[in-house]
C-alpha cells in the first residue's frame, strides 16, 4: 500500500534549484532508503516530507506530496498535526538539554496526549522500550539526556520521535555519527520499528541501505535517477549511473 | 636630544633587521641550509639592537636624577642644612637652570645651577656614547652568531613570549595596585569611623565634615551620624532595581525577537541600531534624564495629583534602564543564536510551534547565558554615575518612593571628591570606603556572571 506519493516536486534554495521533478511512491510499513552522493538532494527531499524546509527562509517547495491522499503542501495543511504524524531523527543526535524523561515526554506534552502523570509515565516507558533503551536508562530517567553515549543519545532521539506514535519516521543519516556497534543496534531497531511505522532513511552507506531497506531510491544531482525494490536496485539496476554508484565507481 | 637619539636607535633597529636578513640570504646562496626563515635572522639582530638600548635608557632614567642631586648637594653637605632645606635648595637650582626661578638669586644657587647644567650635559653626552657603543657591541656579537648560522628562531620566539608576558603583567599589576590603594585608604577610614556606623548607620551627611577646620585636632565623635551608608546603599540598589525593571523585559524580548523572529533583513538593520544605544555617552543619557524625563514625570505626576520631585529615582532608574537595554538584548541575542540549530530542528520536527520551541527548548538552554548577561547589566547599573548625579539628586534620602530623589554610591563619591580634597581626611577616605564597597559588589556580580556563562559554555563543547 502506498503511504506517501510525491508528484513533480521541485525545491529551490533562493534561485538555485536543488531538486528537479521528483516523483516517488513510498510503501507503508516498509523501509525506504534514499541513497546518492553528497549534495544530491536526498536530505532535502526527506525534509520536504514533514515540511522542515519551512524553517529555512530562502527555501521554497513546489509540487504535490500526498500523505494518506492529502497534499501536505496545501495551504490548509496544519504543520503541527503533520509533524505529529511524521517523526524525524537527525544525523547528529540532538537530545534537548533536559532530563531523559523530559526529552521523551516533550512531544506528548506539546500535543496534549497524556491526561495524567501516570499516562505520561507509560508513554515514556513504552517509547524507551521500543527504542531499546529502557533497560539501560530506567534508573536514571531524571538525569540529563546529554550525558548519554552517542548511540544511546540517538536511541533517545528515536524514543522521542516515536513517543507521539507517528505513522512515518524520517531518518537523516541516523548512524553517520555512531560507531559500528551502535550502528548495528540502530539498524536492528529500524527492523523492529517497521512493523508499526513507515520508515524513510537517508544513508551514505550502501551496505546499510542493502541491510535495512526494502525499497531504494537513487538520487544524483537533484534528480531521482532510479527507484524500486532494494533487491533490484542493487542486483540489476536499469540505469548505468545507478550501477556505477552501487559498484563504487563514483560518489 | 633624547627624541633624536630614540629615532636614531629605531633606525638602527631597522637597519640591523635588514642586514640580518641579507646575511641570511648570503648564507643561503652558499647552499647551506638556514636554521630559520631569513626574517628570523633580521629579527634576531634587531632585538639585540633594542635590548641594550632599552636597558641603558631605563637605568639612566632611574639613576641620573639621583646622582645629579647627590653631586649638587655635596657642595652644601657641611653647612648643617636639614633634609627639607636641602630639597628646597635643589628645587630652586633646577628652577633657575630652567629659567623659571622667581625668587632672589644668591651666588650659591647661581653656581649650583651652573653646575647642574654642566652635569646634565655631561650625563647626556655620556648616555649617547654608552648607548651607541653598547648597541654596536651587542649587534656585532649577534651578527657573528648569525654568520655562523646559529639558531635564531628560538631566541626570537622567547623574546616575543617575554614581551607579551610583560604586557599582561603590567595590566595585572596596575589593577592590583588600584585595589591595594583602595584597601589601605579604606582601612584608614575605618580607624576613624567605626565599621558598624558605616554599614548600619542610616544618616549620610558628609557635608558636616566639610566645615571642619583642618588645623583642629581630629575628633571622632563629631563624625558620629555622618557616614552612615545605609541610605546610599539602599538608593544604589533601588535605582538599579528600577533600571533592571525597564531593561530586563525590553532587552530580553528584543533579544528573542532579533534571534528567533526577525528576518535577516530586519536583523541586519535593527541589531546595529540597538547597539548604537550602547555607544551614547552616559552624560548624554544624564541630561536626557535630568532635562527631559525628570520634568516630564513631574508634570505628569502633578496632573495626576501626585507629588513628584524633579529629580526622582524613577527618572534616573528609567533612563539607566534604557541605557542597559542594548547590553541585555545584544548579549541574550548572542546566547540564543548560539543555541545549536539542531535543537530547534529537533523541536520543530516534534511538531512544536515557534513559541513552544523558544519557551521549552531554547530559553532553558540559553538561560545561564541570559542570566549572565543580566548580571553584567546589573553591575553596570550599580556602577553608573553620570545619570544619577544629574537626574536623581545628591541628597541621600532613605526612601523607597520612586518619585522622591535619592542618591547612590557613585554619586556620593562624586560629591565628596569634587573641589579641593585633603588627603588623610575622613571625608576623602569615605570616598575610598565607598569605592571599596562598590568594587566588592560588582566584583561578586561579575564572578557569578562569569561562572554562570562558563557553565553554559561547557554544555555544548
Amino acid at each position: 500500500m502506498i503511504k506517501i506519493k510525491a508528484k513533480d516536486v521541485d525545491v529551490f534554495y533562493g534561485k538555485k534549484q536543488a531538486l528537479f521533478n521528483i516523483s516517488l511512491d513510498i510503501e507503508e510499513k516498509q523501509v525506504t532508503a534514499l541513497i546518492g552522493p553528497s549534495g544530491c538532494g536526498k536530505s532535502t527531499f526527506l525534509r520536504c516530507l514533514n515540511r522542515m524546509n519551512d524553517v529555512i527562509d530562502i527555501c521554497s517547495v513546489k509540487g504535490e506530496i500526498l500523505i494518506n491522499d492529502f497534499n501536505i503542501n496545501d495551504k490548509s495543511c496544519d504543520v503541527v498535526r503533520l509533524r505529529e504524524k511524521i517523526g524525524m531523527v537527525f544525523q547528529k543526535p540532538n537530545p534537548f538539554p533536559k532530563t531523559l524523561y523530559e526529552n521523551v515526554s516533550y512531544g506528548p506534552t506539546i500535543h496534549g496526549m497524556a491526561q495524567s502523570k501516570q499516562e505520561m509515565d507509560e508513554i515514556v516507558e513504552t517509547s524507551l522500550k521500543k527504542a531499546a533503551l529502557w533497560e539501560e536508562v530506567k534508573d536514571r530517567l531524571h538525569e540529563p539526556g546529554t550525558g548519554l553515549s552517542g548511540g544511546q543519545q540517538q536511541r533517545l532521539c528515536i524514543a522521542r520521535a516515536i513517543s507521539v506514535r507517528p505513522e512515518v519516521i524520517l531518518m537523516d543519516e541516523p548512524c553517520s555519527a555512531l560507531d559500528p556497534i551502535a550502528t548495528a543496534q540502530i539498524e536492528e531497531l529500524i527492523d523492529e520499528l517497521k512493523k508499526e511505522h513507515t520508515i524513510i532513511i537517508v544513508t551514505h552507506s550502501m551496505a546499510q541501505a542493502a541491510r535495512v531497506s526494502q525499497n531504494t531510491g537513487f538520487f544524483h544531482l537533484g534528480q531521482l535517477i532510479e527507484h524500486g525494490s532494494t533487491d533490484k536496485i542493487f542486483k540489476n539496476p536499469d540505469n548505468k549511473k545507478t550501477q556505477d554508484y552501487i559498484t563504487g565507481r563514483f560518489g | 636630544m633624547n627624541l633624536i637619539l630614540f629615532i636614531f636607535i629605531v633606525l638602527l633597529g631597522f637597519t640591523s633587521y635588514y642586514f640580518g636578513r641579507k646575511k641570511a640570504y648570503t648564507i643561503q646562496s652558499t647552499k647551506k641550509r638556514l636554521t630559520a626563515l631569513p626574517q628570523f635572522y633580521g629579527y634576531y639582530l634587531a632585538i639585540w639592537c633594542a635590548i641594550p638600548a632599552f636597558i641603558i635608557f631605563s637605568l639612566w632614567a632611574i639613576f641620573e636624577p639621583t646622582i645629579v642631586k647627590l653631586l649638587i648637594l655635596s657642595d652644601y653637605s657641611n653647612q648643617g642644612y636639614l633634609d627639607d632645606e636641602l630639597n628646597l635648595i635643589y628645587e630652586k637650582t633646577k628652577a633657575l637652570s630652567r629659567g623659571q626661578f622667581t625668587g632672589e638669586i644668591t651666588p650659591f644657587i647661581d653656581a649650583s645651577a651652573e653646575k647642574y647644567l654642566s652635569l646634565r650635559s655631561i650625563a647626556q653626552s655620556s648616555k649617547v656614547v654608552i648607548v651607541l657603543s653598547a648597541i654596536i657591541a651587542s649587534v656585532a656579537y649577534a651578527y657573528k652568531r648569525i654568520s655562523s648560522n646559529s639558531r635564531t628562531r628560538e631566541p626570537v620566539e622567547k623574546f616575543l613570549n617575554a614581551v607579551l608576558f610583560t604586557a599582561s603583567l603590567a595590566a595585572i599589576l596596575t589593577t592590583v595596585g588600584i585595589v591595594f590603594s583602595l584597601i589601605f585608604q579604606t582601612i584608614d577610614f575605618f580607624k576613624v569611623i567605626p565599621l558598624f556606623d558605616f554599614v548600619f548607620g542610616t544618616h549620610w551627611y558628609p557635608a558636616k565634615a566639610f566645615v571642619r577646620d583642618s588645623s583642629e585636632a581630629l575628633d571622632p565623635t563629631m563624625y558620629s551620624d555622618t557616614f552612615g551608608a545605609v541610605p546610599i546603599f539602599a538608593g544604589t540598589f533601588f535605582i538599579a532595581f528600577i533600571a533592571m525593571c525597564v531593561a530586563i523585559p525590553i532587552g530580553l524580548m528584543s533579544g528573542i525577537y532579533l534571534a528567533e523572529y526577525a528576518s535577516a533583513k530586519v536583523r541586519q538593520y535593527a541589531k546595529p541600531l540597538i547597539e548604537i544605544l550602547a555607544g551614547i555617552p552616559t552624560v548624554v543619557y544624564g541630561f536626557f534624564a535630568a532635562l527631559t524625563v525628570g520634568p516630564f514625570l513631574k508634570e505628569l505626576g502633578t496632573s495626576m495629583g501626585l507629588e513628584v520631585s524633579a529629580e526622582s529615582a524613577l527618572a534616573a532608574g528609567g533612563v539607566m534602564g534604557i541605557m542597559i537595554i542594548p547590553f541585555i538584548s545584544s548579549l541574550s541575542d548572542d546566547v540564543i543564536t548560539s543555541v545549536p540549530q539542531s535543537l530547534r530542528d529537533g523541536s520543530y520536527a516534534m511538531g512544536a510551534t515557534k513559541s513552544e520551541t523558544i519557551k521549552r527548548v531554547i530559553f532553558p538552554a540559553a538561560l545561564p547565558g541570559i542570566v549572565g548577561s543580566i548580571l553584567l547589566g546589573v553591575s553596570r547599573a550599580i556602577g553608573e554615575t553620570m545619570i544619577v548625579v544629574m537626574a536623581s539628586g545628591l541628597a541621600a534620602n532613605l526612601t523607597l518612593n520612586p518619585l522622591e530623589s535619592t542618591s547612590t554610591i557613585t554619586a556620593q563619591i562624586v560629591v565628596i571628591l569634587i573641589g579641593d580634597q585633603a588627603f588623610g581626611d575622613p571625608k576623602t577616605q569615605a570616598a575610598f570606603a565607598l569605592g571599596m564597597s562598590l568594587f566588592l559588589v560588582t566584583l561578586c556580580l561579575n564572578i557569578v556572571a562569569l561562572r554562570v556563562v562558563k557553565k553554559y559554555r561547557e554544555k555544548y563543547e
